[in-house]
């Protein structure tokens, strides 16, 4: 059996009287890709959060690799070797794309190690004639690859991803598409993500959540023809 | 990268060895030193908030802190060297604990700025009202309201009967401005800097690379206040005596002025702002008929409406526009080049 990277037990989170996150199991083997969607207020982003570290639960526990991470800083577990991409972008718009590459690189890696994996980051993503452009004067796409690569090129074991595809062009999907599936092969990808269609093409197992909670988990092509996934997700029509 | 910052090194040292020959055949000595001392804060302001984004208002608390330090330390020690060390080194701990109470707790923006501003009217407040007796630490009295005088000056470190003042301690500050820019030059130049600048563009993106802000900013916060600290011990040398004001609302402010004024975000910047203002207030101070706050205040808000990013930002960009079109032609020349040939291969 491959190890067991990313394991939550009976991971609760609750904001007063609301539950956006009911005693989520959730496991996560090495070198897996997982897409976990719901409908809007399933919990998804919420237990997202809370396994990056930018939530503490209210109960519950977050294992990686065996250790015990609940409660832990964003940067304790992005130090750990853990890539993480929030919904929104989080980039560094006054500064250039290789300098928000080298940042990431220089986090694991001494200054002249630093310049090279940037270097080859910036090719490998193609970013090469606008590397030097400050990052807010790119177009949207252009500034999800860069955070893409910012996450990558610290060679993450783990990467969290909330919504990589939102607002991108099929041109870029497809790139994306491409650098997770690279991404893929070294490391263990939790994608959260809304847009079917981006779905179909990459997932495996994908889990179900539903008020808070995980409605199923299971193959992509049962997951999409469940009855009760497409009542609660789908809309009965789909 | 280090190439760049040995050029980085001449042009400083070039630029300060002119400025010291010609300035005082324009402005005396005395009136210089202080818009040195002057510059000195305003670019430990404009470290810590241009580069860190680490809004400071009570950047003067520091410059006071370093003040009183020194003062304080130079009566009991009787001569210079220790005082001036730990002029740097009480405030850099002070900013250092506060700073850590603030960013561990997680404080951001506004309420950075009013607990740094509350800190300020604190230590104004408690300076004033240390006029009894009782209030003295070692052989000096701290003097209430009246503050602190008659303390040794500078001397020459290991001959504490040689007192370094007039032009020769002009000199000292302009030379110890000059490192001190080196310093924040090279500070900025290194993995440190770097990183703080990416944290002032993007604090929750630097956390998710995996750096620990609140350290950092404590760590920038500290520096920042070690810069002002010793500024501050200039003044009381060059004032010969350290009172409360050096702790007032109004000092506050004006550090912040200097830097919008003179371009946050560049290290030349909150030192031109500073000297600039400072000099104009010396010359305003000589006349009866315009108050000077409100020339100061009409400038910020002239500032504030026409040249927002300040004058060295201006300046360095009419010089591009004028002058650096033909190495920047250059540039875009290469990158075209490149293009095609990722487009080719």
């Amino acid at each position: 059996m491959v190890e067991v990277v990313l394991e939550t037990v009976a991971l609760t989170m609750r904001f007063g009287g609301v539950v956006a996150a009911d005693n989520v199991n959730f496991k996560l083997r090495a070198r897996e890709l997982r897409c976990l969607i719901g409908p809007n207020g399933a919990g998804k982003s919420t237990f997202f959060k809370c396994v990056a570290g930018l939530q503490t639960p209210t109960e519950g526990q977050v294992f990686m690799r065996g250790t015990e991470t609940t409660g832990w800083m964003p940067h304790q577990i992005a130090s750990m070797g853990v890539g993480i991409k929030t919904q929104t972008p989080n980039v560094m718009d006054e500064l250039s794309v290789f300098e928000n590459i080298w940042l990431a690189a220089r986090r694991f890696h001494p200054v002249a190690e630093a310049n090279r994996k940037a270097q080859e980051m910036v090719e490998r993503l193609a970013l090469g004639p606008i590397a030097r452009s400050t990052l807010g004067r790119l177009a949207h796409g252009e500034r999800q690859r860069v955070e893409l690569g910012l996450v990558a090129v610290g060679d993450p074991w783990l990467v969290l991803l909330d919504e990589p595809a939102a607002g991108m062009s099929a041109e870029d999907v497809e790139r994306m598409t491409g650098i997770i599936h690279e991404l893929n092969r070294t490391a263990a990808i939790v994608i959260v993500e809304h847009d079917m269609q981006f779905i179909r093409s990459i997932a495996k197992t994908v889990t179900v959540f539903h008020q808070g909670a995980v409605l199923m988990e299971d193959h992509v092509d049962r997951v999409m023809s469940d009855a009760t996934v497409r009542n609660v997700y789908l809309g009965k029509k789909a | 990268m280090p190439g760049r910052f040995v050029k980085d090194v001449w042009v400083t040292v070039l630029v300060t060895a002119v400025l010291i020959w010609i300035m005082p055949l324009l402005i005396g000595t005395y009136t210089l030193t202080v818009l040195v001392i002057y510059g000195m804060l305003g670019l430990s302001l404009g470290l810590i908030w241009g580069f860190g984004g680490i809004l400071c208002f009570g950047q003067t608390a520091f410059f006071g802190l370093g003040a009183y330090t020194y003062a304080i330390a130079a009566i009991n020690i009787g001569e210079s060297t220790l005082p001036m060390i730990l002029a740097i080194l009480v405030p850099a701990v002070f900013a250092a604990l506060l700073g850590a109470m603030m960013f561990y707790g997680r404080l951001t923006d506004v309420y950075l700025g009013v607990i740094t501003l509350v800190v300020t009217l604190i230590l104004f407040k408690f300076m004033n009202s240390t006029a009894g007796p009782q209030y003295v630490i070692g052989k000096a009295r701290m003097g209430g309201f009246n503050g602190i005088p008659g303390f040794p000056t500078l001397n020459v470190p290991g001959d504490p009967d040689t007192y370094i003042w007039g032009d020769p301690y002009f000199y000292v500050c302009a030379v110890l401005l000059a490192l001190v820019f080196l310093l924040v030059s090279a500070l900025l130049r290194s993995s440190f800097g770097r990183v703080a600048v990416g944290i002032r563009e993007n604090e929750t993106r630097a956390s998710l690379m995996g750096y620990d802000v609140r350290a950092r900013k404590t760590v920038l916060f500290a520096i920042g206040a070690a810069i002002a600290g010793l500024a501050g011990a200039l003044f009381a040398n060059w004032a010969e005596i350290v009172t409360p004001s050096l702790f007032s609302l109004g000092q506050s402010a004006e550090i912040i002025i200097w830097c919008i004024v003179g371009g946050l975000g560049t290290r030349l910047g909150p030192i031109v702002g500073a000297a600039g203002l400072a000099y104009l207030k010396f010359l305003l101070g000589q006349q009866a008929v315009v108050d000077n706050t409100l020339i100061t205040g009409l400038i910020l808000v002239l500032f504030v409406l026409f040249l927002p990013k300040g004058i060295v930002p201006a300046l360095v960009g009419l010089w591009k526009a004028s002058f650096g079109r033909r190495p920047l032609g250059r540039i875009h020349q290469a990158r075209r080049m490149r293009g095609g040939e990722r487009a080719n291969g």
